[in-house]
């Protein structure tokens, strides 16, 4: 992005989510979408006819439908506004997120939305994943997010000492906390050890370290500065909105888990928001984190930690609710996951925070700065800062 | 209000892939051959296996092909041990399985296949492991059956 550049000031003015569940047998895709939109709308005190256009994404394949954008037009509020569907796999989410923001920051549109979904018990969820992937290369061998996490893991835990027991306790912090957000799907009391006992789905793995599949959506508001002063007095500004895509094949990259697309954007992102230590600096972190492995090495490309030291990160508590940097006081990905709907709770959970409005779940401190990331693709990243003041 | 219906669907959808200039070579090698190749940047001499047009870091042409392999290091590896629907098939994928990432000798990036053993606990980033090709192959990546431990 063009260095020293901002375009126009841009605030998330209000968010809106479905309660995400395994399985919401009695909505269909577009009353799903409905139902965020209007949660959406209601928070930040808008109409529709207040908005200039709307985005809205999925990731394709899950439920073997591809034109949402056409049929779920009525309730998405599209109709006979500018629009466009964006997907980018995992981060669609924050794809999503980031057009919205450019869009307003642009100067073209003053108010816009942006949607993400998901229904994955409508179909099936790692063979849409393989399909994801190249056809004559990667699909013999790939057993979707489980299996890519299981061999990143591997070699992650000979390169940098860590251990099962780290993931695990990242795996309980993050169902603990989500048991405190009314939205989260899975509201797990669980310990370690029951982290430990749970089901290997491809070594080293387990079932508790995963994600779940979920059904939701998410909705956010954009909206530039001139207007965010009659909407709210208590926006969430965008400081930074960095993507950084990796090469095709998952074996591209030299060190799977090191992330290099997050060490990267963190680079530019931080240097755009004006941040130095982002330890001290970042109050709340809301991370993609698919897999409990991944939240361990992640936060070492925010610059959290040293390279390698999620695993004493964890140990000392730091990422803790309570702690000097919490990540995913919502639950994260491994309570929630609506895929196209997965890196967009990351964002509308980060503006919640600042906003002041996470109920039982918000950070007992004061929000100043949020960070929020988007993942997929082959180990693309997505970063966000937002801000109580720019 | 009555239980909510759901309307089921089953797809069969049929689909045939290019396998493109890069593609088609790599496999006739590999059936004709059992021979692994790579294609080479013209700038930064990366050799890339699977083979591409262009260098995505250089943006420049990969033009020179060369044999890499067939041993080469285990990088990161699984054993599946949960089942899933297999879009290749319509069927379960048999497990457990255990597949990882292969760093072929003199190639820059590592090839996704399956490794033939699956006790997680005699695998380890770094194990050397070679290929056992298929008796009868047709050109396509199964012709390597799964990469094997050299002991």
């Amino acid at each position: 992005m063009k260095e020293g550049v901002m375009g126009r000031k841009v605030a998330i003015v209000g968010t809106g989510q479905t309660h995400h569940k395994a399985r919401q047998a009695d909505m269909n895709i577009t009353e799903m979408i409905h139902v965020a939109v209007k949660r959406c709308l209601e928070d930040a005190e808008l109409t529709m006819d207040q908005i200039d256009g709307v985005l809205i994404g999925n990731m394709e394949h899950f439920e073997g439908i591809n034109l949402s954008d056409m049929w779920a037009v009525d309730a998405s509020g599209a109709l006979g506004r500018y629009g466009m569907k964006i997907t980018t796999g995992g981060s669609t989410g924050t794809s999503l997120s980031m057009a919205a923001y450019y869009h307003v920051a642009s100067g073209l549109f003053d108010i816009v939305m942006a949607i993400g979904w998901q229904k994955q018990s409508e179909g099936e969820t790692t063979a849409g994943l393989i399909s994801a992937t190249d056809p004559i290369w990667e699909r013999l061998g790939f057993a979707g997010a489980f299996g890519t996490f299981g061999a990143a893991a591997t070699q992650f835990m000979k390169e940098y000492g860590l251990t099962e027991e780290h993931a695990a306790k990242v795996a309980v912090k993050n169902r603990q906390n989500g048991r405190r957000n009314p939205y989260a799907h899975l509201k797990l009391d669980i310990t370690v050890e029951d982290v430990l006992k749970s089901p290997m789905l491809a070594y080293p793995v387990r079932m508790l370290d995963m994600c779940p599949a979920s059904e939701g959506a998410c909705a956010i508001i954009m909206a530039c500065e001139e207007k965010v002063k009659k909407i709210t007095d208590r926006p969430a500004w965008v400081a930074a909105a960095v993507t950084r895509h990796d090469a095709p094949f998952i074996g591209d990259v030299p060190m799977f888990m090191d992330l290099r697309t997050l060490r990267s954007a963190a680079k530019e992102a931080y240097a755009r928001a004006g941040i130095y230590n982002p330890l001290k600096e970042i109050d709340v972190i809301e991370l993609y984190e698919p897999v409990s492995w991944a939240e361990l090495s992640f936060i070492d490309a925010l610059g959290i930690c040293e390279r390698g030291e999620g695993g004493k990160l964890i140990d000392k508590g730091i990422t803790y609710m309570d702690g000097e940097c919490p990540v995913n006081p919502s639950g994260g990905v491994l309570c929630t996951n609506p895929i196209g709907a997965t890196a967009m709770l990351r964002v509308a959970e980060a503006a919640i925070q600042i906003r002041g409005q996470g109920g039982e779940r918000q950070v007992p401190k004061k929000v100043n700065t949020a960070v929020a990331t988007g993942y997929g693709g082959n180990w693309w990243s997505d970063l966000m800062i937002l801000k109580s003041s720019l | 209000m009555k239980k909510p219906l759901t309307i089921a669907y089953r797809a069969v959808l049929p689909f045939q892939y290019s396998a493109g200039r890069m593609g088609s070579r790599f496999f006739n090698e590999l059936r004709e051959n059992k021979r692994i190749m790579a294609v080479k940047c013209s700038k930064c001499a990366r050799a890339y296996v699977p083979p591409r047009p262009v260098c995505g870091y250089c943006y420049a042409p990969c033009e020179q092909w060369v044999e890499v392999g067939p041993e080469g290091e285990l990088i990161g590896y699984t054993v599946v041990t949960f089942s899933f629907l297999d879009p290749l098939t319509g069927r379960e994928r048999p497990v457990p399985y255990g597949y990882g990432y292969i760093q072929l000798d003199g190639a820059a990036t590592r090839l996704l296949h399956f490794i033939d053993e699956t006790d997680y606990s005699k695998l380890r980033p770094g194990l050397r492991v070679r290929p056992v090709f298929k008796e009868k192959r047709e050109g396509n990546i199964a012709d390597i059956e799964c990469f094997r431990i050299v002991s």
